[in-house]
């Protein structure tokens, strides 16, 4: 009673009402409100102006132009779409150019990233500095300059459809792009895909089982040859069993240009060239920290107890460098599809270039156009982002 | 027995015999053969490599050396020696256009001015960048108060106006004020103590220089400098402003925001991750775009900002925000005992950041912060998308220029922009390994 009492006199004594502003929990609540006023009132501003802004020029708000004729042509389309269709649809082209872009790009840049991530560390010493050139050159030199060399630089050097380059397996290569052969499947070729579907799924059967038996007996069984013969052979020998279903349409001169097959313009090389180089030396980098953050005793040890040397690097390395290598990973690969907004400087028609591009310059409504695209970059980032951290949860150590 | 005891005994007066010479080991396995073995030819699969390694090497090396020297154009005022079959790098092209590349459209006349503030720039960072030279607080203060202040009016410039205006009077009042307070700080028959006289000196003195400096290189008609508008700026003299403005920009930005980002009040952390997670999910250039096309309409009607200051506010912003995120590492790798030691002393929350936690926070991060630097240093190029002409965007605008037509000189264009970009980023991210290395020592044991 007596505690309380020269307690309450003591707090009663300090609570005048300036010195309740040194109260932490008075203060907190003062600077936030602050905050929150001193925004709201930034906001304010802005859409107040931004609107009396707009209607003195005279631009229409709203998402009414989503429906409207665009009246453009675009260079590569994947869905359908032609110059009498509308401004969503044209949306929709460029974001699926994107999608396209950023997948290409981070299933390449993948490869180039661990190759070379993994010959800056081989033994043989000439490997090694090749690919500590590379990765200290490429990192160091700004993308869009990458680009820039790629495509005005590099690709304006092929020749004239006339001469062109004959690629292996009937592709052709020149100024205007590559033509490589377009696939025409028959009536019987639906079988073949029946075929792989099932031994993708009898291989991934076969695995689970396989690790079941090893965990319960020890005993081995060779799951690596017989998923390649399930998910390789299966469709094969339905391939030939089914009569070759599958005819090429090849592309011809016909002409100044190519007819038929398919052609790959320019500037998608280039943007997924320059994209998969630049990308490529940072994962390269990632790779290598990865593999050295692997303590050296582990190695050790799976090798002490009998494993080869492909075994320990298996079974032993590479799961634990994964751990280290995920996250950074996800973030490269976040940034190789912001980074394809750059195809804009090379007109290779992807969202940014077509929807923040052209469709913004028509309709004169930055706000909304703007605004969409950030929001479409902020989703394709969210659901990168979920999806590998979903994988690396997987992977992630699993303690006490 | 015996016998080995008579021997045994004998021995003990004679000299030992001298220890066998230690066998070399095989000349195969020392000395530039031995070495080519173990890490060039150790195995036939190895020995592959290297011979397909050696090949591209040749090629590369002999590249670059017919194309970039042997066979390279070093002079010509004009495309035609260029487009001679066989000829390598169109370096003549580069030496036409230097001064483009450097300054942009800038005056001719003027551009001692940029010369000057390069040279200024020089004169604080190498104090502060060499860990040898003393005095780094009064360098620091030169490069990032003083230094910015001169520059912005040399490069600026502005046209005298009749008689002084209300700034020059302020400015002037302020400076005299301000070297009065610290006369009175010396002598001895104030009552005011002089601590707060040199307070307030400084702070009249702080205020007054810019106000000066503008009064002197630009209304005043002492030093007459034409106003050049940054339309004309271009070359490295933008990638350079953007860079160091960005660079200056982000870091006060992402300190704040990782800070917000660990902050007990809900309102400070929702902010702060709301604005650093938008940021780093949407590309440069989309915020770029939003800084020269949707930032005019955010402003009040007949308020207008110039379009490098704008490409230079969403610089700053962005780059600020991949900061915090690098900071708050810092920030999360400090023991909790820091943060609790520093509240036990009775420090304020500015104490305990600015004194106990940041710079410990700051040290760790470096590796970092240099990544951010030099990821902006090269992003610095996009400004191009919005019109303005950084080094990449001028080299590019001259490409089109028809009396240099030639096949060559794309190319070499490119790669002389590509050196340049790569020395500055390529430098920063060595200097920060040796800062990094200086800084380890107190820890290494």
């Amino acid at each position: 009673m007596a505690v309380t009492d020269v307690t309450e006199r003591a707090v009663r004594r300090t609570t005048s009402p300036l010195d309740l502003l040194y109260r932490p929990e008075v203060r907190q609540v003062l600077f936030q409100v602050l905050l929150v006023v001193v925004l709201g009132a930034l906001f304010w501003m802005i859409i107040t102006n931004t609107m009396d802004n707009l209607r003195r020029q005279n631009i229409a708000s709203g998402f009414g132009f989503w429906n409207t004729t665009a009246g453009f042509d675009i260079s590569q389309t994947l869905i359908e779409y032609t110059n009498t269709s509308s401004y969503g649809r044209a949306f929709w082209v460029g974001f699926w150019n994107t999608v396209l872009v950023a997948a290409i790009g981070i299933v390449l840049a993948t490869v180039v990233g661990f190759t070379m991530g993994v010959a800056r560390l081989s033994r043989n010493w000439l490997i090694a500095r090749l690919a500590t050139v590379y990765i200290e050159t490429i990192r160091n030199i700004p993308l869009l300059l990458q680009l820039f060399v790629w495509y005005f630089a590099v690709l304006k050097w092929l020749p004239p459809p006339r001469q062109s380059l004959e690629l292996p397996g009937g592709a052709f290569l020149n100024l205007r792009g590559l033509y490589v052969p377009a696939p025409l499947p028959k009536p019987g070729f639906s079988a073949v895909l029946m075929a792989f579907a099932v031994g993708v799924i009898a291989a991934v059967a076969v695995a689970m089982w396989a690790r079941r038996r090893q965990q319960l007996t020890g005993a081995q069984f060779p799951t690596a040859l017989t998923a390649l013969g399930l998910v390789v052979a299966l469709p094969a020998a339905t391939f030939t069993l089914a009569g070759a279903p599958l005819e090429f349409d090849y592309p011809q001169l016909r002409g100044f240009n190519f007819q038929g097959g398919i052609a790959i313009q320019p500037e998608l090389i280039a943007l997924v060239l320059g994209l998969v180089i630049y990308t490529g030396a940072f994962i390269a980098e990632i790779v290598r920290a990865g593999i050295q953050g692997v303590p050296k005793g582990q190695k050790e040890a799976a090798l002490a107890i009998g494993l080869s040397p492909g075994q320990t690097l298996r079974l032993v390395v590479i799961p634990q460098a994964m751990r280290i290598i995920i996250p950074p990973l996800t973030s490269n690969y976040l940034n190789l599809t912001k980074n394809s907004s750059l195809a804009v400087a090379i007109a290779y028609p992807d969202l940014v270039s077509v929807f923040a591009g052209t469709v913004l310059n028509q309709t004169g409504q930055a706000v909304e156009v703007i605004l969409i695209t950030m929001l479409v970059y902020l989703g394709l980032s969210l659901v990168t982002s979920l999806f590998m951290n979903w994988f690396n949860a997987r992977m992630a150590l699993v303690e006490r | 027995m015996q016998r080995d005891l008579a021997i045994d005994s004998s021995a003990h007066k004679l000299q030992p015999p001298a220890p066998p010479e230690p066998m070399r080991p095989p000349r195969s396995e020392i000395g530039l053969v031995g070495w080519l073995r173990h890490n060039l030819f150790s195995s036939w699969s190895n020995t592959l490599l290297t011979l397909v390694a050696l090949y591209i090497t040749w090629r590369l090396v002999d590249g670059v050396i017919s194309w970039g020297i042997v066979n390279a154009v070093w002079s010509g005022d004009g495309g035609e020696a260029c487009r001679v079959e066989g000829s390598g790098a169109c370096w003549a092209f580069v030496k036409a256009k230097f001064g483009q590349f450097v300054y942009g459209r800038y005056p001719e006349s003027e551009r001692w001015r940029v010369d000057l503030v390069f040279v200024m720039a020089l004169a604080g960072l190498v104090p502060l960048m060499v860990p040898r030279i003393p005095y780094k607080a009064w360098s620091a203060g030169y490069t990032f108060f003083i230094f910015p202040v001169i520059a912005f009016w040399l490069l600026v410039g502005g046209t005298p106006t009749a008689g002084a205006g209300l700034l020059d009077a302020l400015g002037l009042a302020l400076a005299v004020v301000g070297i009065a307070c610290f006369a009175l700080a010396g002598s001895t028959h104030t009552r005011v103590p002089p601590q707060t006289l040199r307070l307030a000196g400084g702070f009249c003195l702080a205020v007054a220089f810019p106000l000066v400096v503008r009064w002197l290189l630009s209304t005043s008609g002492l030093v007459v400098l034409p106003t050049v508008p940054t339309e004309l700026w271009g070359g490295l003299l933008v990638t350079l402003v953007v860079a160091s403005v960005g660079i200056t920009g982000s870091f006060p930005v992402g300190i704040a925001l990782a800070l917000g980002r660990r902050s007990r009040m809900p309102f400070v952390r929702w902010a702060s991750v709301a604005f650093i997670e938008f940021v780093r999910g949407v590309p440069l250039i989309t915020v770029l775009f939003m800084a020269s096309v949707m930032l005019p309409l955010f402003l009040p009607a007949g308020v207008t900002f110039d379009k490098l200051l704008r490409a230079l506010f969403g610089v700053a912003l962005f780059a600020g925000a991949y900061m915090a995120e690098t900071i708050r590492g810092g920030l999360q790798a400090i023991p909790r005992g820091q943060f609790e030691a520093a509240e036990a002393l009775g420090l304020s929350y500015a104490q305990r950041m600015g004194l106990i936690i940041l710079p410990q926070a700051l040290k760790l991060v470096i590796p970092g912060i240099v990544n951010s630097f030099v990821g902006l240093f090269k992003d610095t190029s996009l400004v191009l998308i919005i019109g303005l002409f950084d080094l990449l965007g001028i080299v590019q605008l001259n490409l089109t220029d028809a009396k240099w037509f030639a096949n060559s000189t794309a190319i070499t264009g490119y790669v002389f922009a590509g050196l340049v970009f790569w020395l500055f980023c390529f430098g920063m991210s060595r200097y920060s390994q040796m800062i990094e290395r200086r800084l380890a020592l107190g820890e290494r044991r």
